[in-house]
């Protein structure tokens, strides 16, 4: 195997056509998330949601580099990466809407949404439950010897649990083609970042050898950048890679969140401050700026997604309620294969 | 048939399935040189791949697995001490027994726990727990627990090629019981108790490890007029409901030999399914023989006052026959 030295890493910015179309999926995330968001404070969705506004580009800049035989793990804050890994946003819907018809069908909701033929081995409601579950899939992958990759997403607030550091261990032991993605939007439920993490969450990675990136996490360019190493490094055996991504939680922690807390945990000032740095927005003025697309083809993107919501929505109020009874039959997959 | 420890006979299994299918995986801390002898000799035959070490981190283990099996690998992993399940709890509560639900089926998780339960050998308080009411409760877990070498290697395989998850739970670091096992290839069925011994008087229902001190019960019973009859579950989820109903019907008493603490252990599942679906048949109160509800003490006396053992059964057993509550 080569030397880490020795070795060029790829140095590759992202062609017109596919930033065009990261830009698209960074907008579909966008426009159904926001839809979701009205949707819940209607009172059209059973359970809460936990919105990646303002986060976009790290799920879309990592998954550009993946494909159907890639995994992902995600965390309760999975619509982006869902629909970033290639996941149909229309039966996720359902399932936020705990429908027949949702990807799971209506038995896991919104923390749960996944579609394994996919690659999408699901949002997590465990908060770093993911990342073991990403660092056995990436064994699998190393075992299969056929190429294939694993990115597991979490949170900064994850970066505290201790399994972190365990599968940190074990994917740098046996070299396992798995991607950390630290989301690092400078919350961890309603405690900012810096009153529950001491240092750079980032330098946890380099005692065990393992390369790791900080980017900013609003720039889909440098996302897609260090991905594109880090996805190569995985492929070509050369073992795991950490990226922390910076970036903002623009929404609540989860939808409902007004409706319960008796004061603000962050001043108005600071959510406009990020606002003015969207990644959709950044993105779409350097589309323009550069004479990648225009304002119409913009537009015209703008109505496609905003259709494919709408039928997406309908669909979902349309779907029927699952059976009452459906879950016991579901817990186990059947009686042992072969026994009896 | 030749006669094999309950170790040798898992051992066996395992070389068995891990022959017969390339996708069956086994980690653990130290299964290489194999502390209770049950994976002696996989590494060497199978390789590094498929039979490696790991670092001593539960948590993440219990995860790894449930990531492997959504890969298309049969897991084996083995936890060493059944109380190291409650390091690695989170995932086996949280992802393994509920991943199939809540991903509305899309997935099976065809994955081995393995561990070594149970009292009796001044292993102290860390190192002796008997945790399967707490996994029975998850729902989304079969819990085998063998008390012979026979059942032991036939429900090993059917875990091993099974489509969910199943903790299996060896009876004891002390190489287990000996017995008769068959050289031929067979599978033991999941949900079936054994018939340990017929009797018309009483059902003795035993548990793992527990399925011996009845048995010496039961045969000293038999000397005392009393003629039992000794149910082996084998496995806990699923329990044979049907199985013991029709021996408490026949025989129209119960007691359950359970080495779980009291409170929620296995025995009260099993006397609460009883009460519930077999109460005309019953002539006597139902009786529990348990682990009083502390942890386990080192010293061997003190250990061995709290497990059940024959002579406890008997009293039981006898006491329940004449009539008295205890
Ligand atoms: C094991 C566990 N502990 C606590 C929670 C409650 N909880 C849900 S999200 C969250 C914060 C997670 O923060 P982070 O990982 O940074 O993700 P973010 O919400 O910022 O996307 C917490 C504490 C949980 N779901 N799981």
């Amino acid at each position: 195997m080569p030397q880490d030295s020795d070795r060029t890493l790829p140095n590759r910015v992202p062609t017109n056509g596919q930033l065009l179309s990261m830009f698209e999926r960074m907008l579909t995330i966008r426009r159904f998330e926001e839809r979701l968001g009205e949707d819940f404070h209607a009172g059209k969705l059973p359970g809460g949601v936990h919105l990646y506004i303002g986060q976009e580009a790290v799920a879309v800049g990592v998954c550009a580099h993946l494909d159907d035989r890639d995994r992902i793990t995600s965390t309760h804050r999975g619509h982006g990466h869902f629909i970033a890994k290639g996941g149909d946003p229309k039966p996720m819907v359902a399932e936020i809407y705990g429908k027949r018809d949702g990807i799971c069908g209506g038995m896991g909701g919104s923390m749960h949404v996944a579609d394994v033929s996919k690659g999408i081995l699901g949002a997590n409601g465990i908060v770093a439950g993911g990342i073991p579950i990403a660092a056995g899939a990436a064994l699998a992958a190393q075992l299969d010897g056929n190429g294939r990759v694993v990115v597991c997403f979490f949170g900064d607030g994850a970066a505290n649990e201790g399994v972190l550091m365990e599968s940190m261990n074990i994917a740098a032991l046996w070299q396992l083609p798995l991607i950390f993605v630290c989301e690092h939007n400078g919350f961890s439920e309603f405690s900012p970042s810096d009153t529950v993490t001491a240092g750079e969450i980032r330098e946890r990675a380099r005692p065990f050898g393992m390369p790791a990136e900080l980017v900013d996490g609003n720039d889909l360019v440098a996302v897609w950048r260090a991905a594109d190493t880090a996805v190569d490094r995985a492929r070509t055996g050369q073992g795991p890679s950490f990226i922390e991504a910076a970036t903002y939680r623009i929404r609540g922690h989860l939808e409902a969140e007004a409706h319960f807390l008796s004061r603000s945990y962050r001043s108005e000032e600071e959510v406009e401050r990020w606002r003015r740095n969207d990644p959709i927005d950044r993105l779409s003025g350097h589309l323009l700026s550069s004479e990648i697309c225009s304002e119409a083809e913009i537009s015209a993107i703008e109505a496609k997604i905003g259709e494919a919501v709408e039928e997406a929505a309908a669909f979902a109020e349309a779907s029927d309620l699952p059976d009452a009874d459906r879950a016991p039959a579901l817990m186990f997959a059947g009686g042992p294969a072969e026994a009896a | 048939m030749a006669r094999k420890r309950l170790i040798q006979a898992i051992n066996d299994a395992l070389h068995e399935e891990m022959a017969r299918d390339p996708k069956v995986i086994l980690f653990g801390e130290d299964v290489e040189i194999s502390m209770f002898g049950d994976t002696a000799g996989l590494h060497e035959r199978f390789g590094p791949d498929r039979v490696r070490n790991t670092p001593i981190s539960e948590a993440s283990l219990t995860g790894m697995a449930v990531g492997a099996a959504t890969s298309g690998y049969r897991v084996v992993l083995h936890m060493m001490f059944a109380n190291f399940i409650y390091t690695g709890f989170d995932a086996i509560a949280n992802q393994m027994a509920k991943l199939r639900l809540m991903t509305g089926g899309q997935i099976e998780l065809p994955i081995t726990i393995v561990a070594g339960y149970g009292g009796g050998r001044s292993t102290a308080a860390q190192h002796s727990d008997t945790p399967y009411p707490l996994l029975m409760n998850l729902g989304g877990l079969n819990v085998a627990v063998p008390a012979t070498p026979r059942d032991a290697k036939g429900l090993m395989k059917t875990a091993i090629r099974g489509r969910d998850p199943t903790v299996f739970l060896e009876a004891g670091g002390r190489g287990g019981e000996s017995g008769e096992v068959p050289d031929e290839e067979y599978l033991t069925p999941f949900g079936e108790a054994a018939v340990g011994r017929e009797g018309t008087d009483v059902t003795i229902v035993a548990i793992g490890s527990m399925v011996r001190p009845a048995m010496r019960a039961a045969k000293q019973l038999d000397g005392q007029g009393i003629s039992a009859e000794v149910l082996d579950c084998r496995t806990l989820v699923p329990l044979d409901e049907d199985g013991i109903l029709r021996s408490v019907a026949k025989t129209g008493r119960l007691v359950v030999v359970d080495e779980a603490r009291d409170r929620c252990s296995a025995a009260s599942h099993i006397a609460a399914v009883v009460a519930e679906r077999g109460f005309a048949s019953l002539a006597a109160p139902i009786r529990r023989l348990t682990v009083p509800d502390t942890a386990m003490p080192y010293a061997p006396a003190a250990e061995k006052h709290l497990l059940p053992n024959p002579e406890k059964i008997v009293v039981a057993v006898s006491a329940l026959m004449a009539g008295s509550a205890n």
